[in-house]
């Protein structure tokens, strides 16, 4: 039975008169790596700020392991790590000065603050530079800070808001295996734009288009909108159409331009074989044969196009 | 918690030489006014001859220090407080703040105090330059007391109102020439009805009430007063701090 740990009931938000979030409700269970998906402006950050309580809504409320953000945010607050899209470094402090901060803001019990400071370092990489500035560090380690500052307490949710945003490939890799390293024991939950990195660590997608949800459901179904039953096959010597739609299975082929055909068929028939088979039989110069994935890019258009 | 936040913003006061470049200058004019003190004391005192006309060391030194005081915390103060919220805002670390299980009164009071305990050393510093003279005069030590208990309350109202101006930008340097503005009115205020003791005027400047800390006096309805001044500001910018969260 999962537990949920944090839940939005009927969130809105409304600057002046634009609506930046309307009717948002979600669960979060205890251990799922939640990602929050959206084009720019669609209300990720603002949906971020009311679940920590750094703005409150025009309606609706969050439940933080029971406690209600607005009547006791001192105990729901407890429970969360947030680190939000601008990262909020004290530069002038060092590594150790920084996170020890945190972990007193944070309530860690004064005995226990130097071992979480050496845990969240570990966790993040970042035991050897205990000693230097944060302003001195590179984009990535800031970043890693930022994260640390977030897991110091060992919160029950963390809440990452767009975490690889501006870092190079390596880094991006590093931070993406830390958050699954963290979703192992704490909830979380990670907005980003970046699609693959959804596919890579989140369990679940939520996908929120101009202030709604537009999707809601596992990676899984996710995956399984883009497969589709499709093969994407290249030869040198083009057969005819007819030729192709015989192979047992086939529904359609479309003649790409460049020397490509797509071919549809039928649930359950696996067509790929009979194509490889015919083609060396005659001889087509078959370069390439591969199922063919909708981008996820494309189901991201089609969801946040479909309530225009 | 409200000393964790005092804490951190000690930490960041002395982390950047800012901190100890203030520290220093101010030490260096209160050091300089002491020395200035005593000098002009041998002078004048040798001139009066009759003994009404003599005063104790300890007042003639200590009006020479604290009565400078309101004008060279008038300088030294926005530039102290100008960057507790603004500096956060611009450098978008609030949220860092606001999502830790810290109410907003807290973090308010607690950059407060940071700022207070932190001019505090200097209170200290020049009551203990002026207790020296007791090694070669028999010095007033009540008058002493009584002096850096208003200078306290001074500066605690100072920092009030720049904590709250600093809450108002997210531009240190209008948050500091805002603060330096108001606070300088607050000081020459008294001095537009200076013919007129009775005028309300006198009731609401800052500087006709700090003066009778300076006569070694003190009175309940001052320290009411500056009191009443701190709670204001205070409230003042957890209101607005609160106003951001409500907002956006």
């Amino acid at each position: 039975m999962a537990v949920s740990t944090l839940q939005a009931i009927n969130l809105s938000r409304n600057f002046g008169g634009n609506h930046a979030v309307s009717d948002v409700s979600f669960n979060l269970e205890k251990g799922e790596v939640l990602g929050f998906l959206g084009p720019n402006g669609a209300g990720k950050s603002t949906t971020m700020r009311m679940l920590t309580g750094n703005l409150a809504p025009s309606d609706g409320s969050v439940q933080i392991c029971g406690f209600d953000m607005v009547n006791e945010p001192k105990k729901a607050k407890e429970m969360i790590g947030y680190l939000p899209e601008m990262r909020p470094l004290y530069k002038e402090l060092t590594v150790d000065e920084f996170l020890t901060i945190a972990a007193r803001f944070h309530k860690v019990e004064s005995s226990k603050i130097s071992k979480a400071v050496e845990v969240a370092k570990d966790k993040c990489g970042l035991g050897h530079m205990s000693k230097r500035l944060i302003e001195n560090l590179s984009n990535g380690y800031q970043q890693r800070v930022g994260i640390a500052q977030a897991i110091i307490h060992e919160p029950e949710i963390v809440i990452l808001d767009e975490p690889t945003v501006g870092l190079d490939p390596i880094q991006i890799r590093e931070i993406r295996n830390l958050i699954k390293e963290i979703g192992k024991k704490h909830s979380v939950i990670l907005s980003t734009h970046i699609l693959p990195e959804v596919e890579m660590v989140c369990d679940r997608v939520q996908i929120i288009d101009k202030g709604s949800l537009v999707f809601n459901g596992s990676i899984d179904d996710l995956k399984q909108q883009r497969r589709g039953n499709k093969l994407l096959v290249g030869f040198t010597k083009t057969p005819t159409k007819k030729v192709l739609t015989e192979i047992s299975g086939v529904t359609q082929v479309d003649i790409l331009d460049n020397a490509m055909c797509r071919i549809h068929f039928k649930e359950k028939y696996l067509p790929a074989e009979e194509i490889v088979a015919l083609a060396v039989k005659n001889k087509w110069g078959l370069f390439h044969i591969a199922p063919d994935i909708t981008s996820l890019e494309d189901i991201f258009v089609q969801l946040t196009q479909i309530k225009k | 918690m409200i000393i964790n936040i005092a804490r951190k913003e000690l930490k960041s006061l002395f982390a950047s030489p800012m901190g100890w470049i203030i520290l220093a200058l101010l030490m260096f004019g209160f050091g300089f006014l002491y020395l200035d003190g005593v000098n002009k004391y041998f002078e004048v005192m040798s001139g009066s001859i009759r003994p009404a006309e003599r005063q104790g060391i300890t007042i003639f030194v200590g009006q020479n220090v604290y009565g400078a005081a309101n004008f060279l915390m008038t300088v030294a103060i926005p530039i102290l407080t100008m960057r507790l919220i603004s500096e956060e805002r611009r450098s978008q670390t609030l949220p860092f703040l606001f999502s830790a299980p810290i109410s907003l009164t807290e973090i308010v009071v607690g950059k407060f105090l940071g700022m207070v305990i932190f001019l505090g050393i200097l209170v200290l510093y020049i009551f203990i330059m002026l207790s020296s003279m007791n090694i070669w005069a028999d010095i007033d030590f009540g008058y002493l007391i009584g002096n850096s208990f208003g200078l306290m309350l001074l500066i605690g109202s100072f920092c009030a109102l720049g904590i709250y101006f600093s809450s108002l930008t997210s531009q240190p340097i209008i948050a500091a020439i805002s603060t330096f503005i108001a606070l300088f009115a607050m000081v020459i205020f008294g001095n537009f009805t200076a013919s007129d003791p009775t005028h309300w005027f006198n009731h609401i400047s800052m500087s006709k009430h700090f003066q009778s800390f300076t006569r070694g006096v003190i009175d309940t309805s001052d320290v009411v007063y500056f009191m009443l001044f701190i709670v204001t500001f205070i409230t003042l910018t957890i209101r607005r701090l609160d106003s951001d969260r409500l907002t956006g």
